[in-house]
This record gives structure tokens, C-alpha cells and sequence, in this order.
């Protein structure tokens, strides 16, 4: 059968010029870093090469900029905990949405138990949040504000530009989550003026379990791992090199096909989006119409559950994800579509499928083929389906 | 994560669908992930003559209506009252361990409906 991959946003394939950047450091150049000798020298020249690129790539003054991590759960944690325990003497006040990845998210809580105050931004039925709400919450005691450039689960796009212009002048640290608009949309650290900015490889056709922090000169950070002088004092431990090249290559790939991939991959969105709403009765976008990931549909089909979707989906071929409890380990529904209004039993049926630079129209049709009937068998096996063909009476959301 | 006999059940799902005039009809809803499963039952000379289901919920939750419904029909009503969730859940060759409670909800279903055929006609 042939497979089809439409859950990018969980991670892509590693681009075979990335792997070929990658090759000599798992092969012949095996130096330590660290080491003065000609084998420690030229690894030592490839990761701050790698820096160089990352640096200039995403408008940075200066590779020292960058510190490479392992994740960008790394990178996420280091920003907030890094931020809150160098300035916590200033205050005790972070402030971020509601709708962030888990990485910062939980990093936050675990802050709020060290007695830091977090406020968790609302957002509006669409995902976004409100840049008057959070001028509004900043406090004499707030030293930062952690918003995400898109989000991972809806797509929607938040007003970064805007907010860390605000926050600028007021002189609070700005993080953003830059992990899934990295690659797919331009990401520049000056037209966003953050002051930390994280980001994940793989999420460009990069490798897995690299990643990399953006922190502007005169930041200062806690650390969080200990030990060895690597990354100017900032992250202990061997550098991956293989990886931190492969990141490098991959988002001067990624940023050199913008121009070519942004259009379409929007095109094919759109396309998937008309299709679906026009298509299907009870179903709903979620997030923003316009302002949203290029790759990323979300729908909510009303009445059946998400991961009987994705299993059947799976047997043809189709691999995507859901928000729904009964696939999230933890058995809760997703929090960012409770955030926007989405009650449990419409989130229960979302549907995230998330394309990416090798998809194709077709891919997409047979996609459109074989999800009627799928929805049509799960509905006809639903008990709340022809008991209660109307709006859902507890969603705030209005389709 | 799920096993053969589970995806079995799950693409082809026996017993889907409501009975009309049902002698008996269960509904439990979870309440750690919010599905729902009904039960309908047709009842003669005490043995359950008929059976299907209606499920909203994940893949084992299907997998344990279709599973459950399979083991009952044509049992006696004091057999089907026997019957376990772990009987479900092994009759399916196991379950995910998150995905347990999930056959609580078949079981439950079955034995309200039964309670309900015995409040109807008086027992
Ligand atoms: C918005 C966002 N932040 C952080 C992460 C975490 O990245 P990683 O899986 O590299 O730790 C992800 C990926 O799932 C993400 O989508
Ligand atoms: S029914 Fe929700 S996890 Fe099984």
C-alpha cells in the first residue's frame, strides 16, 4: 500500500542533503570539540560554522547567539527556567498563553511551584491570543512573557511582532516558540524583537533530538545542565555535531525553498480546507481561516471520536492526528482546543493533518476519497448522531 | 498498540446498530475521556435473542461493544450477567493497559441493559 504522510507537524524526513552534511561527522570527523588537537579542531569548526549559518539565518547580530540544545523542549525549558531563575530577584511574574506546547506549558507550572506567578493568556475561539490582554497583565513584578510563534495543534499564528514590540519598550524578556514556524514561514529574531527564540530540527527536515535557543546578547540564563565549559558555559555536555551540522543545513535549505514551498504547501491547505467544509455536514475548521501554519487543517467532525479516525485512516495508507482525549496517553482532551471554546465532545472528533514539502494534490484526493466513507461508518456506529443532529449546546463556538 | 483481535473487531464491528422495540436498553458514558456506548437487547425464554450496540469512543472502545456483544448473543440473560469487563478484555487478547477502562464501558453497558429488560417487565 502506498503510505501517505500528512502529520508533518509532528515531524518530517530528514532532507538526503542534510543527511549528506551530517555523514562526516558520524564517520571520519569524530573529534571532541573540546580537544586542542587537529581532530578536536575541525569538529570545533563545524559546529561554530553551524552557528554562523543559524545565526545569520534567522537575522541574529551574532553566532554566540545561538546555543545548540537537544530539542526543542530543551530549548523551551532553558528559556523560561533559564529566564526566571537568572532575574528572579527583579520579580516573580512570567507571563505566557494558554495554548502553548507542553514544554512550555509544564515548564511554567513546575516555575509556579518554586513560587513564581504565571498568568495563562486566553485565547479567542480562533487561537489567538489578545495583545491588549497582555499589555494589560504586565506588572512591575513581570520579567517574561513566553507567547509561541504558531501553534502546534491549530496552526494559528500569533501577532509576535506585535506583542515583542510592546514588551521591548516596557523592557521585558520575550520568548517564542518558533518550533513550528521555523522553516515553513520566515522567521526573523529582529521584525519579532524576541530575546529568546526556540526552535527543533526535525521540524525542518532536520534530524531528531537537536535543537537550538537564540538568546540575545546580554540575556542572562540560569543553567540548567552542568558541568563541561561547552556553549560558552551555558550547556554542558559533548556537542552532537552531526546534529547541530544537520540543523544548519537544513534550515538554509528550508529558508532557500520558502519562496517555492510556502505558496503551494498554503495552495494545497486551502484546497484541503474548502473541500472538507464544503463536503461534509457538522464539521468545523479550528483555528484561523487565514492567519494560520501553511501546512496545517484541523477539523472537528462532529459525533465520532478521533483516534477510531486516525486508525482507519492509518489502514488506508494515511498517516495524522488528533487532539482527542482517547489518543493523548493521558486520556484528556487536548487543552489548546478547551482553551478556545471547543467543548469536550467537539474535540473529541478533531482531526489534524499537517502537510509538507513533499505532498502532493493527489495525495490529498485519494485523502478526500476514502474520509467519507470513513466518517459515514463511524457515524452510523455513533450514538449521538441521529439522536442530535444540531449545534453542540455546551461549545461556545458557533460553526 | 492494539492486537489482531482487536482490530478485528474494530474494522468489522459485529452487531452495529439500534433495535426498534428493545426490550432492554443500556447507556454508560466514561467519564475519564467522555465516550459513550448504548446497548439494545431483545430478550426471549430468557435468553438474549438479539443484541447491538452504538459506540462513540476510541478503537478498543468499539472493539469491547462489538466483542461483548459477540459473547452474549444467545446466552441466558443470568450468563450475560457473568460476564466481566477482564472476560472482554481477554476475549480480545488484551488491551493497552491507558485503554482498560475502556472495557468497563462494555460490560457496564450490558449490565444495564439487562437491569433495565428487568425493570420493564417487572423483576
Ligand atoms: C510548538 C512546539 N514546541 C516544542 C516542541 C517540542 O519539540 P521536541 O519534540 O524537539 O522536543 C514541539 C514539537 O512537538 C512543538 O510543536
Ligand atoms: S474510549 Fe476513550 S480511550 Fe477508549
Amino acid at each position: 500500500m502506498n503510505r501517505i504522510y500528512l502529520d508533518n507537524a509532528a515531524t518530517t524526513p530528514l532532507d538526503p542533503k542534510v543527511l549528506e552534511a551530517m555523514l562526516p561527522y558520524l564517520t571520519e570527523q569524530f573529534g571532541n570539540p573540546s580537544s586542542i588537537h587537529s581532530f578536536g579542531r575541525e569538529t570545533r569548526k563545524a559546529i561554530e560554522d553551524a552557528r554562523a549559518v543559524v545565526a545569520k539565518e534567522i537575522g541574529a547580530d551574532a553566532p554566540n547567539e545561538i546555543i545548540f540544545t537537544g530539542s526543542g523542549s530543551e530549548s523551551d525549558n532553558m528559556a523560561i527556567k533559564g529566564v526566571a531563575m537568572a532575574y528572579r530577584d527583579r520579580g516573580n511574574h512570567i507571563i505566557t498563553s494558554a495554548i502553548e506546547h507542553h514544554a512550555v506549558f509544564d515548564a511554567a507550572h513546575a516555575l509556579e511551584k518554586e513560587g513564581f506567578r504565571v498568568t495563562y493568556l486566553p485565547v479567542n475561539a480562533a487561537g489567538l491570543v489578545s495583545v491588549a490582554e497582555l499589555a494589560n497583565q504586565i506588572t512591575d513584578q513581570t520579567i517574561l512573557v513566553s507567547v509561541m510563534h504558531a501553534n502546534n495543534e491549530v496552526g494559528t499564528i500569533q501577532p509576535i511582532a506585535e506583542i515583542g514590540r510592546i514588551l521591548r519598550e516596557r523592557k521585558i524578556l520575550f520568548h517564542t516558540d518558533a518550533v513550528q514556524t521555523m522553516g515553513s514561514i520566515p522567521v526573523n529574531v529582529r521584525d519579532l524583537s524576541a530575546d529568546l527564540l526556540s526552535m527543533a530540527a526535525h521540524k525542518f527536515y532536520g534530524p531528531k533530538g537537536v535543537g537550538a535557543l537564540y538568546v540575545r546578547k546580554g540575556v542572562k540564563l540560569a543553567q540548567l545542565i552542568h558541568g563541561g565549559a561547552q556553549e560558552r558555559n551555558r550547556r554542558a555536555g559533548t556537542e552532537n555535531i552531526a546534529g547541530i551540522a544537520g540543523l544548519a543545513k537544513a534550515l538554509q535549505l528550508a529558508n532557500a525553498g520558502l519562496a517555492e514551498n510556502q505558496p503551494r504547501i498554503t495552495g494545497l491547505r486551502d484546497y484541503l480546507i474548502g473541500r472538507v467544509l464544503d463536503g461534509f455536514d457538522h464539521v468545523r475548521l479550528n483555528g484561523h481561516r487565514t492567519q494560520r501554519l501553511p501546512g496545517n487543517a484541523n477539523f472537528s467532525f462532529e459525533f465520532i471520536e478521533g483516534e477510531s479516525l486516525l486508525l482507519n485512516l492509518d489502514l488506508k495508507g494515511i498517516a495524522a492526528s488528533s487532539g482527542s482525549a482517547c489518543t493523548s496517553g493521558s486520556l484528556e482532551p487536548s487543552h489548546v482546543l478547551l482553551a478556545m471554546g471547543i467543548c469536550h465532545e467537539i474535540a473529541h472528533g478533531s482531526l489534524r493533518l499537517t502537510i509538507g514539502k513533499s505532498n502532493t494534490k493527489e495525495e490529498i484526493d485519494y485523502l478526500l476519497t476514502v474520509l467519507p466513507e470513513i466518517v459515514t461508518k463511524l457515524r452510523d456506529m455513533s450514538p449521538l448522531y441521529n439522536s442530535s443532529r444540531k449545534e453542540c449546546a455546551t461549545c461556545t463556538l458557533k460553526r | 498498540m492494539y492486537t489482531e483481535k482487536v482490530m478485528d473487531h474494530f474494522q468489522n464491528p459485529r452487531n452495529v446498530g439500534e433495535i426498534a422495540a428493545a426490550d432492554g436498553v443500556g447507556e454508560v458514558g466514561n467519564a475519564v475521556c467522555g465516550d459513550i456506548m448504548k446497548i439494545f437487547l431483545k430478550v426471549k425464554d430468557g435468553r438474549i435473542a438479539d443484541i447491538k450496540f452504538k459506540t462513540f469512543g476510541c478503537g478498543a472502545a468499539i472493539a469491547t461493544s462489538s466483542m461483548v456483544t459477540e459473547i452474549v448473543k444467545g446466552k441466558t440473560i443470568e450468563e450475560a450477567l457473568q460476564v466481566t469487563n477482564q472476560a472482554v478484555a481477554n476475549a480480545l487478547d488484551g488491551l493497552p493497559p491507558q485503554k482498560m477502562h475502556c472495557s468497563n464501558l462494555a460490560a457496564d453497558a450490558l449490565h444495564k441493559a439487562i437491569e433495565d429488560y428487568h425493570n420493564k417487565h417487572g423483576k
